[in-house]
């Protein structure tokens, strides 16, 4: 045999067949698993409905707390979660909705929570702050402005949907 | 770029006659099906461990999802085989995997016993070998509780009766596996499931290893 034809030797080749067959089968069974266990980042999750949460009567320019609960299904468990909102009407008469949760990280937030900040929200864990429009007060912890629900209203009544990043964000 | 980590590593730590106690060893001419076809008899030990592999992987992906609680476990079960992507595939590789194993397992022990290669220096080792058997009977057992629907249930219910009828001890070993001397319940469930995923799958790693060593000091039986 010449040079030439002998590039690959017996023992490489069996080695190669080998590894081939055996990284198919293992491959043949894990991707499976690993589809399986990965299957939770992958899932689009279903957008839940906006809720109806107030009558416009209750909202004044004032923030005020609201809260409801919303139907979770967490995969084979069903549950009633509650939500809550810093909810109040600004100067052109919109509605503004204030998700509670820090943006520092994640307690819940009060207005008027400290008693030297009156309009303010004040987050106790770390002194974060906010001002009445939900964006952060500087050289407090949190770095970014609370988020907003999406809002929508229907006669007198008030839909809260999902939170998204506030419109200053 | 794999050769040189392999390198660097070896360099350090000397890692070669590790692998190569594990896998350099002769095959025994009479023991590769491609020298004598009927030596695929030899490969049941094999596929015994392939499969036992399997049975380990899917069963600890299965408990990303699995509850083992009585309210839950149906639920969880059908959440994962209806709803999570490949869940069907999971579930069942250990599900028919669980027979196939047995299948496999028995398969290796007639080759075994009418090899008579059980016979001396290798009686301990035939010992290890039923001890396993009954460590993966106990697992398809334990398992099959596991989903709690109505066929493990009442399965279950029948076992914890054949307990009751062993002289002396039953009553106390039913207690003993139900968790409660009446109920099969929640407190069964849990022990069950603990037995399944912790208790036996210890017994079987250690029994396996044993198993493995003896054959690598003993060496395959030779021909017939
Ligand atoms: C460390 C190893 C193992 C773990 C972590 C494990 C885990 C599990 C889990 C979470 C379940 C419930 C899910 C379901 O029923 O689909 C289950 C069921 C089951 N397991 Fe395992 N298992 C292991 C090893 C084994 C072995 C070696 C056998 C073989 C005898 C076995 C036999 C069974 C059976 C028969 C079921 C019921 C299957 C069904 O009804 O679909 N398991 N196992
Ligand atoms: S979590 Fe709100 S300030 Fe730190």
């Amino acid at each position: 045999m010449s040079e030439k034809r002998n590039q690959v030797s017996r023992r490489q080749f069996l080695n190669y067949t080998l590894t081939g067959v055996g990284g198919f089968m293992a491959a043949g069974m894990l991707a499976p698993m690993v589809r399986f266990a990965i299957d939770p980042v992958l899932k689009t999750s279903a957008q839940s409905d906006m809720v109806a949460v107030a009558d416009l009567s209750e909202i004044s320019d004032e923030p005020t707390r609201i809260d409801w609960t919303i139907d979770q299904v967490d995969g084979w468990y069903e549950s009633e979660v509650p939500k809550s909102a810093w909810v109040y009407k600004d100067e052109n008469d919109d509605i503004i909705a204030l998700s509670p949760v820090c943006k520092h990280l994640g307690c819940f937030v009060n207005w008027q929570g400290d008693e030297s900040h009156p309009d303010q929200f004040y987050c106790p864990c770390h002194d974060g702050r906010y001002y009445k429009s939900g964006v952060n007060v500087p050289n407090t912890p949190p770095e970014e402005p609370l988020d907003e629900f999406e809002v929508r209203i229907d006669g007198q009544t008030l839909y809260l949907g999902q939170t998204k990043p506030h419109r200053e964000a | 770029m794999l050769q040189k980590i392999y390198d660097w590593v070896d360099e350090r730590v000397d890692i070669t006659p590790l692998w190569r106690d594990i896998a350099d060893h002769e095959v025994p001419e009479h023991v590769n099906p491609a020298h004598h076809f009927s030596a695929f008899v030899y490969c049941f030990g094999g596929l015994t461990f392939f499969v036992t592999v399997i049975q380990v992987l899917s069963g600890m992906f299965l408990t990303m999802y699995y509850v083992h609680d009585i309210e839950n476990a149906w639920r969880s079960v059908y959440y994962l085989q209806t709803e999570v992507a490949h869940g069907q595939i999971v579930r069942g590789m250990h599900h028919w995997g669980a027979s196939v194993v047995i299948v496999m397992l028995f398969l290796h022990t007639l080759r075994v016993f009418f090899q008579g290669a059980y016979k001396k220096p290798r009686e301990l080792n035939w010992m290890v070998g039923v001890l396993i058997f009954f460590v993966m009977l106990g697992l398809g057992l334990t398992g099959y509780l596991l989903p709690w629907d109505n066929k493990a249930y009442f399965a279950t219910q029948v076992t914890l009766e054949i307990a009751e009828g062993v002289p002396f001890v039953g009553e106390a070993t039913k207690a003993l596996l139900a968790g409660d001397p009446n109920i099969v319940g929640a407190q069964t469930l849990t022990r069950f499931f603990a037995i399944h995923v912790f208790f036996l799958p210890a017994a079987l790693f250690a029994l396996m290893a044993i198993h493995f060593i003896m054959i690598r000091k003993q060496g395959i039986s030779g021909p017939l």
